[in-house]
């Protein structure tokens, strides 16, 4: 096993993250992407915590308070998408144009 | 971890293959609720990841945060908002996920020359961990406490803030007749000013 094989892995998630955050046309499924953009960034913290420091596992700490703000975000954001939803009756991102020009 | 190279390569690449397959299937997927499910797949998976870097505390909090919460959650939001509707059509989409495909390639290209191009200043020597709990715990109410207790606060801040941008305002009597309303399950919403679409 060796470290890169776990950075391109991360890297290949968080691309996908990407493009499913930019092309998603439903509102859940941007706060899906966004969940798999942060889960790469804990394999990143973790592949880092166990082949550059072994001992001191500091990377380990920083992806338990990534999960965490990750929970957090999560609940802020669905709690927006049924506000809007309510207020606009769609989940269509094209249509969510409330703080755009 | 106490297995054999051999073995540790074939699980990373069983996993690699369902984590990467799966969150293909979340962000390609037409339905909407073979993502969210997807989704769980993708978690999962990842929870082995963590396994195989001998991070058994951080595997389980992955498996009971994101699995049993944040994904339970996700199809919550699901069955909340489940509306079928066509979508518009928007000129121009075909040309933005192209787009947005070339810069994504772009930027797997540049982070992946990045991996192999660092040298990378690799730990000497095995250390073998048998739980990372202990240590883990140690860093959490020593030298991490603070962010340990504004991540709390920080956690009850989105909670109150979830609940208020969620909550509907109910009214215990019909505001037209006055009476009060009959079931609970068909108590009137107080009327809000909702923007109308163009």
């Amino acid at each position: 096993m060796e470290l890169n094989y776990f950075l391109l892995v991360a890297a290949a998630l968080f691309c996908i993250g990407i493009y499913g955050l930019v092309t998603s046309r439903n509102a859940i499924r941007v706060l899906m992407s966004i969940e798999l953009m942060l889960n790469a960034v804990n394999l990143n913290l973790m592949a880092f915590s166990n082949f550059l420091d072994p001992d001191g596992i500091r990377g380990q700490v920083f992806s338990v308070f990534v999960i965490t703000i990750a929970a957090a975000e999560a609940a802020v954001g669905l709690a927006i998408v049924l506000a809007i939803y309510r207020n606009r009756d769609t989940v269509d991102m094209e249509q969510f144009n409330l703080l755009k020009w | 971890m106490n297995l054999s190279e051999v073995v540790q390569l074939v699980s990373f690449g069983v996993l690699t293959l369902l984590m990467l397959g799966a969150a293909l299937g979340v962000v390609l997927s037409p339905s909407v609720v073979y993502s969210a499910f997807l989704l769980g797949l993708t978690f999962s998976s990842m929870a082995g990841l963590y396994l195989l870097l001998n991070a058994d505390f951080v595997a389980a909090a992955q498996i009971l945060v994101y699995v049993g919460a944040v994904n339970v959650l996700i199809l919550f939001g699901v069955m909340l908002v489940n509306k079928r509707q066509d979508y518009q059509r928007e000129t121009g989409l075909l040309l933005r996920q192209l787009l947005t495909a070339v810069v994504c390639f772009g930027l797997f290209a540049l982070l992946g020359t990045v991996t192999v191009i660092t040298p990378w200043q690799l730990a000497e020597g095995v250390t073998q961990v048998d739980s990372s709990v202990i240590a883990l715990a140690k860093h959490l109410f020593s030298d991490y406490l603070l962010p340990f207790e504004v991540a709390s606060v920080l956690l009850l801040m989105a909670m109150i803030g979830a609940i208020v941008l969620a909550r509907r305002d109910l009214l215990m009597e019909d505001p037209e007749t006055g009476m009060p309303a009959e079931t609970d399950l068909a108590l009137p919403e107080r009327p809000r000013e909702t923007v109308v679409g163009e």
